[in-house]
């Protein structure tokens, strides 16, 4: 209830206003299936933009990784409600059933496991700067590419298949919500302040007292945290999980969210990651609509890898016109607890 | 299996090694002078392999596959990558030299994802893998247990002659004197009268030249090149010249031999071992010893 007194209730009755109406133009068919799945897409690289942005804009620490935490909770959740529990897929018009409850214990178990190797992975390499970091969390997100490669119980380089779909636009949108609060609260607490002396000044706020190895260890799992159940989630969508979802160039597709959003505006990365999503779907059919023409006698098709390039273009053109984002250090109002009137 | 030491894994691992070596080279200067891990220079490598590619069938016409036309074509490779990598550092890197350190990281990725996409996207290169041509008739000799080609020859002269120049040029010349003092420090090197800028310019022209060399190297002894070539041996360089210290030439050129030896010999055992392998030496290096094998620890400044 802590948690639900600081946040205006004038948020809650916004979000609450916006998935009803989502939810009625889904029932009347105005919004049919593939804009649901776009919406339910891009809520849940919300809470992965977010979470990263907790690493890389609130800690000041650098994870080329992200991605590799998305596919523990994916892999994990998605192995306990398929391979072992075997779980049948959901009756339509059921909200809350048997294996829907066990669907959400798995997707938080498959959290944990991902908090897990944040900290298997953050504690050693969080003695390390900036640079070391990148390259560490890059190999390690290749390293969770190589073994789910290399397991045959979740498919290897098939990937794991049928997943049952138990992730739908409610279970999303709570999960989401919850997450924003949970990170917003964190950030504008004591120890979102201790996060943030750790990015502005390591030694200064080790001169402090602040304990910066212990902080930055915990920006990394409660990051790796949120990522695991944005992926649990995702596979549960998607009915699949596949190594290459997880690879390198998903998690820079993150970066960009969180760069282009603005480095440690939790804000930013919430509007970055609906509009990159909707805009990619739009530039994908859009390029995928250029007829091919002729050029000095071979036939040339503008296809839809030039949404990368343009996408690249965006991320060095952001960097260096406006290094700190678009929101910057910005938050929405909403997204403020309760500032004291003087 | 047999014996886990072989002298062909040895060679083979002497010749990857030249590649990295080539590649670390270019890493460990920029970030020796800039502070910047240049993650786009694994795409230098790629687009020296395409240039070497692109020039074979243009001088191909004139010039019967030989020593000359291997010549030409790494002259070709080593001034486009060298190009590509002083227009990356004027146009990105350049304006945000005194911003925060991470931006020009993540300045250097947006580099490298459009130069990957942008290779794959264009239409005369596209995004399919491209055998690369045999830009000389290929002999091979056996010494002892091992089978050795005149590839294997290639790519260690000329790895050791552009090795032995940098080290020439950074240890005996005017221009090398003034590398190593922007390295140390940068601002009272420009109380000097260095020209900084220009010298960075100069660090990324030799780092690009040595990447398209490589890219060469690697187009000539794996036949098989594509848009997407440069990541993996780029980080693998990368974790080389970590291992040799980062920011140290000799070190990186010994990380790179390592590395390679390494690699080869945990391919022949394991192929997941192969592909693995780096990490883990990338790993214990972080936490056995940071600074590498011939680093130097530096303390904080405050």
């Amino acid at each position: 209830m802590h948690l639900l007194k600081k946040f205006p209730l004038l948020a809650a009755a916004l979000c609450f206003y916006i998935v009803v109406t989502i939810l009625s133009l889904d029932q009347v068919d105005i919004l049919n299936g593939y804009f649901m799945v776009i919406i339910e897409r891009s809520l849940i690289f919300v809470i992965l933009a977010a979470s990263l942005n907790l690493i890389n804009g609130i800690t000041g620490q650098f994870s080329l990784g992200h991605m590799g935490f998305a596919a523990v909770g994916a892999y994990v959740s998605g192995t306990i409600t398929t391979l072992l529990l075997k779980l049948p897929p959901p009756a339509p018009d059921a909200i809350f059933s048997g294996p829907m409850l066990v669907f959400l214990v798995a997707i938080v178990v498959g959290g944990l496991c991902a908090a897990g190797v944040g900290f298997l992975i953050g504690f050693p390499s969080l003695r390390l700067k900036g640079d070391y970091l990148a390259i560490m969390t890059l190999g390690f997100g290749e390293i969770i590419r190589t073994i789910l490669n290399n397991i045959d119980y979740v498919g290897g380089p098939r990937g794991l298949l049928g997943i049952p779909k138990f992730s739908n636009f409610g279970v999303i949108t709570l999960f989401t919500f919850l997450i924003i609060v949970l990170l917003r609260n964190l950030v504008q607490s004591s120890h979102g302040r201790a996060l943030l002396s750790v990015r502005e000044n390591e030694l200064a706020s080790e001169l402090c007292g602040v304990d910066t190895t212990k902080y930055k260890v915990l920006g990394f799992v409660i990051g790796a945290f949120c990522a695991g159940i944005a992926g649990g989630l995702l596979a549960h969508l998607l009915q699949l999980a596949h190594p290459t979802q997880y690879g390198f160039l998903p998690s820079t597709l993150l970066l960009i969210m969180v760069y282009a959003g603005g480095m440690g505006s939790l804000t930013g990365s919430i509007l970055a990651a609906f509009s990159l999503t909707f805009l990619t779907e739009g530039l994908r059919v859009a390029f995928d609509n250029i007829p091919s023409f002729n050029l000095g006698g071979t036939m040339v098709r503008v296809g839809t890898e030039w949404v990368m390039v343009i996408y690249a273009v965006l991320l060095i053109l952001i960097m260096l016109f406006r290094t700190e984002g678009i929101m910057g250090m910005r938050e929405a109002k909403l997204l403020i607890i309760g500032e004291k009137k003087k | 299996m047999g014996s886990l030491f072989s002298l062909q894994q040895f060679v083979n691992g002497l010749q990857l090694g030249s590649i990295y070596a080539l590649i670390a080279l270019g890493y460990t200067m920029v970030y020796g002078i800039v502070r910047l891990i240049n993650f786009a220079h694994g795409d230098f490598y790629m687009i020296g392999a395409y240039a070497a590619y692109a020039a074979f069938f243009l001088f191909n016409a004139y010039i019967a596959p030989g020593n000359v036309l291997v010549f030409l074509v790494l002259i070709v490779a080593m001034v486009v990558g060298a190009a590509v990598a002083m227009l990356s550092n004027r146009l990105a890197y350049r304006p945000l030299r005194y911003k925060p350190r991470l931006s020009s990281l993540v300045t250097a990725i947006g580099i490298s994802m459009f130069l990957e996409y942008f290779f794959s996207a264009f239409p005369l290169i596209g995004p399919s893998p491209r055998g690369f041509p045999e830009v000389l008739p290929k002999v091979m000799w056996t010494i002892g247990s091992a089978q050795v080609s005149n590839y294997v020859v290639i790519d260690l002269v000329v790895a050791a002659a552009l090795m032995i120049g940098l080290t020439l040029l950074i240890q005996k010349s005017a221009l090398g004197r003034a590398m190593r003092a922007v390295a140390q420090d940068k601002d009272a090197a420009k109380l000097m009268g260095i020209n900084v800028e220009g010298i960075i310019s100069f660090t990324f022209l030799i780092g690009g030249a040595f990447a398209g060399a490589a890219g060469l190297l690697a187009g000539l002894t794996y036949p098989r090149i594509m848009p997407y070539m440069g990541i993996l041996p780029g980080l693998k360089a990368f974790i080389a010249a970590v291992l040799g210290g980062i920011g140290n030439v000799p070190g990186a050129m010994l990380g790179a031999y390592i590395m390679g030896i390494a690699e080869t010999t945990a391919n022949a055992y394991n192929s997941l071992l192969g592909e693995g392998i780096a990490f883990v030496i990338l790993i214990l290096v972080l936490l056995v010893r940071p600074t590498g094998i011939l680093g130097e620890k530096t303390a904080d400044k405050i």
